[in-house]
């Protein structure tokens, strides 16, 4: 068999790994970048930029408990803002993940390999952003804790109708368990580091983390049968996690957000833009730290074509809402809501909604697109852009007018509203620039093992 | 204690002399103890011989244990809540009838304007919280307005002046009683030449009884009235018909037509509660035959709204249309320029004329307006005599004011006096003549000349006048001080307070002109009780504080000299220019609420403006000028001008601009200073209410305005018509088809329709529930502040409103509906108020992660404060967006006064929590323990909610709709009924009454016959 896994009669562009390697080369390539080599230029200035950028999220977060909610643009109607439209992009970024890291794993796609490790963390931390936005964006912060169903004196339990506490639930197992799956599948290559490093803290550190990680037969066996495990446990969080925060909307009756194609549609797009999120993160960085060795065109072409075909899933969800809204609800607020989303106030966000999913997605059937780093690259923050677009449409187009005319209105996001999604970016970024530094964004043995399984099958 | 302890009786002296040398806080716990401190512990020793003085001495190991364990024990429980360090002095008696946590009910009277409106104070521990009409009161029938609701607010107005000023420094009382002294006695030895008083219109019998004695000590005392919203057109119309001021009354509930030349009988002028009452009482077409309204008007109003057909004209031409009317029924010695009523729309003259002819004698009134010129009174007295109305819906009484007066000629008198120097003594009570005086009536430069003489405002905010005076005396509010005033029709009540005054040094006025009758210290209620001395002895006087109102007070009938002559030859005033339209605010009225921050956020019914004036102009004017709402733009009036926002009215006719007074206050207080623009600059004694030959010029530059329902108005209301948000039809089709509400909109889904099983939902005893009467409906927003005073609801503020932050718990929309070949520049307007729909299948309940908004089992919507959290999920899907979020600290928890303001029976909001209608909550838990205590259930009327009982037209009704025969559930099984976007399986618990409208059958054609329904 070549040096690929792919369907017979598909010409592959690339090799998953470039020829030349072996054990000691994939090693040294990966765990060089924690322990030995400095830091590219480009990390500082980034690890800066998006430090600076936390520290906008940090005050204005300070801000915000101490003012409270009013100093964003959010009113009646318009009671959720950019917060909501932040949470649930985020979430939806989260989902490559685990979509790479379980369901690939368990329909064994070699490709993943390469790129599981560092889409798996960043579904962390973009759940992380994530998880940020509703504890900012409640009236009493600090009475948040009624929403856990915790024994108290009074005997209350929070709603359990309600699709918010579906949310608490669906995200921090989400959470949860996202990161178990990625700090077991870490173990081995924390045990490769702690072995690597130089005796100090270094060492101490790996060593505490690798949780005495030998490399045993039965550490193996354990570790395959937990790891597989983890991915069955995974796979339904792919479909429920993004279905559940699409509940909030389709379980209400508000115009633009009672549908029931919303939960299918919302996991296309989640995982659409958890894709181009990884794109837009491993295009630079495969490039800085001269990984295209192992995160080839290959990997990057079939990146694309996920997005192409979640991308048309979802394209095919605003077909569906344009085809109900107008033609077959008969509902007098249907179709205004449709109208209003398509020519209304908001009208612009949604033609540059069409723009980013519609348009540009288009570009994506070409091989050479595909298999070409830069325009991949600007793709990929186009419809980062678009999928933060679908969201705004959705949650601020349908409540600025809704049922009575006499009280629509109108969002202006404020300073704060743009300083609490910044600075959501910059969280994430800075999580990205510490995980780069200090863990391997390689699985540094499962693509040992997937080279010399190629190896073996070419030689074979 | 036996009393075997002698010791000699206290030496005063001694302990007098004692204390003298003392320094330092020094504590004791009689007399004794401290005249003989020495004797006094010895007692105390023979008191309590071991130790107990001091326990803790000596200090024996058990003692030790036994303190230390204690005090480790009690410093735990004193860390449970820090107690304040106050005095606090339980009732030894209880003050008969005061049950702490109850409330008491009083009868008072509110002035505006003069005259007097009967309210019902409600005091919680002798606060007042609440102000409701008083049904005995002819002018309230048990209901108010806006302005008397938020009255209330006015007395713990924390900017009030608290305390005697003089030159801006502050005094006390006394120091105005003796600089007066000496004046006065000056004055007295001159006939009381160079004492001057200013007053507002007064009705007041003491107040009358005050200056007739007054006058009997000065004889040559000056006398004068002003206020900017007077009556002098009406006064010189009556005099010029009839040859003597007489005081009319209509009975709106008699007359079938009603022609308003430009009168806004539901919201302006004495009256206002009592005529919106039989107004909607006369359109109630489940009970009889429906009146039909016209108006003709200059600018829109309210009632113009409400007009089944309403006509724009310019000013001059109610005059022309009033002759013309007058010609077509056949008046003689009426005169008419021909050229000006060509300008009229025949059609609408002619029907008109034919309708009030059809209406039959005395089954008609014609209203004009205040702001009309005395020719239009005249000719309406000539009208309504013709009509037959005279004795049947128009009443003629005699004058109720204490002296009725040219207040413009008087103010002029006033200021003239001044500076001839012929002014001693100023006392000007109440009133703010500085800032609202005509614009060519120099006040500000008379006082300035009466620099060095005696000035004393008696007022409640330190304003543009007081600051020109030289002493300001703090004005005792209505709820501080006693009084006396008349209603609309003369009947007087008692002003009786609940409250001493917040600040000791208020006075009233009668106090005032007690102290210029040399009675220095006397005391309010001896005033008021001399007066009705000779007619109420003790229990006649009781009864009349208790039941609000003075039996057999009311203005006898006027008897006329001569009947109704007609106004003199018709001299149409050149029109050039821009006409300008000035009306009194609906919010702030004269300016004299420009601190009341309820009414400053108050939606104002027809534009839905708050915190500001605007320039009101027609979209062809704004058009022509080029500017959009909120362009700044000059209105120069003969070399005055003044600049301000402007705003589109739809329905306001072209090349006029309307001006609300009220605004552009310097010294209102922290709430009302620095907003809008001041009209009365531009306006003068000549044109008080129109002036004519103004230009209008774009002033470049915007200014936001803060307005509670967002810029489109067209669109939204097209929307809400294709919606069937307001349901409405002419008279004639509901007569053929009572329920052609029932066929319109999508129809709402079956109750068994349902996932959940339906004993879910089971409900137990009451089930209570609302109906709202678009046909009753004026849209006068009483019923908002009445909700904002019960339920402690916040003011927000401009910059919030304009961030639609706004919190009024209950609204009331307004839409518009294209009217004839005008289209949407000649609208009707509907009006729909809208609290918490209280929803069966409530939206906001489910989706609250915390229950923090929960069905009780009779059907309220109830919301749990201290569980929310603020997820704000609840108001997204409220369909009505009837849900009301702090997004900041917006109650004021800190502000002494607005503390005892507060309801204590509603909840003071927090940040971050939602808020929404009630029903009026508390006062359900009222009944329903009245009613458990008397073993019976809840009476049918038994609860009223706030807005129910402030609103005028009634059109707010609230009950148990389980009971079959109670008001709501009957109102519920009328054909009208329907409940608002039903279609979507809320099924609202308060449902609308459609609304109708009778049009004329000669003016049919302009109007579309019949709504759109489906079969």
């Amino acid at each position: 068999m070549e040096n690929r896994l792919s369907h017979p009669g598909l010409q592959p562009v690339a090799p998953l790994i470039e020829p030349g390697h072996d054990d000691a080369s994939i090693t040294a390539t990966v765990s060089d970048i924690v322990l030995e080599k400095p830091q590219p230029k480009a990390w500082w200035a980034v690890f800066f930029l998006s430090g600076g950028l936390l520290t906008i999220l940090g005050l204005s977060t300070l801000w915000l408990f101490w003012m409270g909610l009013g100093i964003w643009g959010i009113n009646v109607p318009v009671g959720w803002g950019f917060a909501i439209v932040n949470l649930v992009w985020w979430i939806g970024i989260g989902h490559a993940g685990t979509l790479i890291s379980a369901i690939l794993h368990l329909f064994h796609q070699g490709w993943r390999t390469a790129i599981n490790r560092f889409a798996e963390a960043m579904t962390l931390f973009a759940v992380m952003c994530a998880g940020l936005f509703p504890l900012l964006h409640v009236g009493r912060p600090w009475a948040i804790y009624f929403i856990l169903p915790y024994p108290n004196t009074m005997a209350l339990w929070p709603q359990f109708r309600s699709p918010l506490l579906w949310d608490v639930f669906a995200i921090s197992t989400y959470a949860t368990v996202s990161m178990l799956f990625w700090y077991t599948g870490l173990l081995p290559d924390l045990a490769t580091l702690r072995d690597r490093a130089p005796r100090g803290i270094k060492k101490t550190l790996y060593g505490i983390f690798a949780l005495g990680w030998r490399g045993s037969a039965r550490h193996w066996h354990r570790y395959e049968t937990a790891y597989l495990l983890f991915a069955g446990l995974s796979t339904p969080l792919v479909v429920s996690v993004h279905s559940v925060v699409s509940l909030d909307f389709a379980i209400s009756v508000i115009p633009g957000w009672h549908a029931t194609i919303f939960p299918p549609y919302f996991v296309a797009g989640a995982i659409y833009s958890g894709f181009a999120m990884v794109l837009t993160l491993l295009i630079p960085i495969r490039k800085l730290y001269k990984l295209e060795d192992f995160i080839t065109l290959h990997h990057l072409d079939l990146m694309a074509k996920v997005m192409l075909a979640t991308g048309l899933i979802v394209l095919y969800g605003y077909a569906s809402e344009v085809f109900y809204g107008l033609v077959y609800s008969g509902s007098e607020h249907e179709t205004f809501m449709m109208w209003n989303r398509i020519t209304g106030p908001y009208g612009w966000s949604y033609i540059a909604l069409l723009l980013c999913n519609g348009v540009a997605l288009q570009f994506l059937w070409s091989k050479r697109v595909r298999t070409s780093a830069v325009p991949l690259f600007i793709l990929s923050i186009i419809v980062n852009i678009g999928m933060w677009l679908e969201r705004f449409v959705i949650v601020v187009t349908s409540l600025t007018r809704d049922y009575l005319p006499s009280s629509w209105g109108h969002y202006t996001p404020t300073l704060y509203d743009w300083a609490a999604y910044v600075g959501s970016i910059g969280l994430f970024f800075f999580m990205v620039c510490l995980f780069v530094r200090y863990l391997p964004m390689i699985n540094i043995f499962e693509m040992r093992h997937l080279n010399r399984h190629i190896r073996h099958e070419s030689h074979s | 204690m036996e009393a075997s302890v002698e010791h000699a009786p206290v030496d005063y002296e001694a302990l007098r002399a004692r204390l003298a040398h003392e320094t330092g806080p020094l504590y004791w716990r009689s007399l004794e103890e401290l005249a003989t401190l020495d004797e006094f512990d010895a007692l105390v020793h023979r008191e309590f011989p071991s130790g107990a003085t001091d326990p803790l001495d000596p200090v024996s190991r058990r003692n030790f244990l036994k303190v230390m364990g204690a005090s480790i024990m009690l410093s735990g429980l004193a860390s449970c809540a820090r107690q304040p360090d106050e005095q606090i002095v339980p009732y030894v008696k209880q003050p008969e009838q005061t049950v702490p946590g109850k409330a008491q009910y009083f009868a008072t009277a509110t002035t505006l304007g003069g005259y007097g409106l009967g309210l019902v104070a409600t005091s919680h521990t002798n606060r007042p919280t609440k102000l409701e009409g008083l049904k005995e009161h002819p002018s309230s029938l048990g209901r108010t307005d806006a302005f008397a609701q938020a009255t209330l607010l006015d007395l713990y107005d924390p900017d009030r002046l608290d305390t005697v000023r003089q030159d801006g420094h502050e005094r006390d009382y006394q120091a105005l009683v003796s600089a007066l002294r000496p004046v006065l006695e000056r004055i007295a030895t001159n006939q009381g030449a160079g004492l001057h008083l200013l007053t507002e219109t007064v009705t007041s019998p003491t107040f009358g009884r005050q200056m007739a004695q007054l006058r009997e000590r000065f004889p040559q005392l000056r006398w004068h009235q002003y206020e900017p919203a007077n009556r002098d057109n009406a006064r010189q119309g009556a005099l010029d018909a009839f040859g003597v001021y007489v005081q009319t009354l209509y009975d709106f509930k008699k007359a079938a037509l009603v022609l308003s030349l430009d009168a806004d009988f539901l919201c302006v002028g004495p009256g206002r509660v009592r005529y919106a009452a039989d107004f909607a009482d006369a359109r109630d077409a489940d009970n009889g035959a429906m009146n039909r309204l016209y108006v003709a008007e200059c600018a829109p109003t309210l009632t113009g709204a409400n007009a089944d057909h309403r006509l724009s004209q310019p000013f001059s031409q109610i005059e022309t249309l009033a002759r013309a009317l007058a010609r077509l029924l056949g008046v003689s010695g009426v005169e008419v320029d021909a050229e000006a009523v060509r300008a009229l729309p025949e059609a609408w003259v002619n029907a008109v004329a034919q309708d009030l002819r059809a209406a039959g004698r005395g089954r008609s009134i014609v209203i004009p307006g205040d702001g009309q010129p005395p020719a239009v009174h005249a000719l309406a007295h000539v009208l309504n005599d013709a009509l037959g109305n005279v004795g049947e819906t128009v009443l003629y009484k005699n004058p109720i004011e204490v002296e009725p007066t040219d207040q413009t000629a008087s103010l002029r008198g006033l200021v003239e006096d001044a500076a001839a120097g012929r002014i001693e003594l100023l006392v000007i009570l109440g009133g703010n003549p500085v800032y609202n005086a005509p614009a060519d009536i120099d006040v500000l430069g008379a006082l300035e000349a009466l620099r060095g003489k005696t000035t004393v405002h008696l007022t409640s905010h330190f304003n543009e006048t007081s600051a020109h005076c030289a002493w300001a005396v703090p004005e005792a509010h209505f709820l501080e001080a006693w009084g006396d005033v008349r209603g609309h029709d003369g009947v007087a009540s008692i002003v009786q307070p609940l409250i001493l005054p917040l600040y000791p040094d208020a006075k009233s006025a009668h106090e005032i002109l007690a102290l210029l009758l040399g009675e220095e210290n006397a005391y309010g209620l001896d005033i008021v009780r001399e007066t009705w001395q000779s007619t109420l002895d003790d229990n006649a006087w009781k009864t009349a504080l208790s039941r609000g109102i003075i039996q057999g007070t009311a203005a006898a009938a006027a008897r006329l000299p001569q009947p109704p002559q007609p106004p003199g030859p018709h001299t149409p005033p050149p029109r050039s220019g821009v006409d300008v339209v000035f009306r009194t605010d609906p919010g702030v009225y004269d300016g004299r609420f420009a601190n009341n921050g309820w009414l400053q956020e108050l939606p104002r019914p027809l534009t839905k403006l708050t915190w500001d004036n605007a320039v009101l102009l027609s979209r062809a004017t704004a058009a022509k000028l080029g500017v959009r709402d909120e362009d700044l733009v000059e209105v120069t009036i003969a070399g005055r001008g003044v600049r301000g926002a402007a705003l589109v009215q739809l329905g306001h006719p072209d090349d006029t601009v309307t001006l609300h007074l009220g605004y552009g206050r310097e010294r209102a207080g922290r709430v009302g200073a620095g907003l809008g623009f001041n009209a009365y600059a531009v306006r003068t004694a000549q044109a008080p209410w129109y002036a004519t030959g103004a230009t209008l010029k774009k002033a470049g530059g915007r200014y936001p305005l803060a307005r509670t329902e967002s810029h489109h108005l067209i669109e939204q209301s097209e929307h809400a018509g294709r919606r069937h948000l307001v349901r409405e039809a002419p008279l004639a089709h509901f007569r053929e088809h009572p329920d052609f509400a029932q066929h319109m909109g999508a129809h709402a889904p079956a109750a068994h329709k349902t996932l959940y099983k339906p004993e879910e939902k089971a409900y137990d005893g009451y089930a209570w529930g609302m109906t709202i009467d678009l046909n009753r409906c004026i849209g006068c927003n009483a019923c908002i502040v009445a909700c904002q005073s019960e339920n402690n609801i916040p003011v927000v503020g401009k910059d919030q409103v304009i961030r639609q932050r706004e919190m009024q718990w209950i609204r009331v929309d307004r839409y518009y509906k294209a009217g004839g070949a005008a289209g949407f520049d000649d609208p009707e307007v509907v009006f729909q108020p809208i609290p918490c729909m209280q929803c069966e299948n409530a939206p906001c309940e489910p989706v609250c992660p915390v229950g923090a908004t929960m069905h009780s089992k009779e059907g309220l919507n109830d919301m749990v404060y201290n569980r929310c959290v603020g997820t704000r999920y609840c108001s997204n899907n409220c369909p009505y967006k009837v849900r009301r979020f702090n997004f900041y600290k917006f109650a004021d928890h800190d502000t002494p006064q607005l503390k005892l303001m507060h309801n204590p029976n509603v909840t003071v909001r927090g940040r971050g929590v939602m808020e929404k209608c009630t029903y009026c909550v508390q006062r359900i838990n009222a009944a329903r323990i009245e009613a458990k205590r008397e073993n019976r259930s809840v009476r049918d009327g038994e609860i009223v909610t706030a807005c129910q009982s402030a609103c005028p037209a009634g059109a707010i009704v609230f009950g148990d709709t389980r009971d079959a025969a109670s008001r709501v559930a009957k109102l519920k099984a009328n054909p009208r009924n329907y409940g608002l976007i039903e279609e979507i399986g809320t099924r609202p618990r308060t449902t609308h009454l459609a609304k109708l409208r009778n049009p004329s059958p000669a003016l049919a054609e302009s109007r579309p016959a019949q709504p759109e329904e489906h079969a």
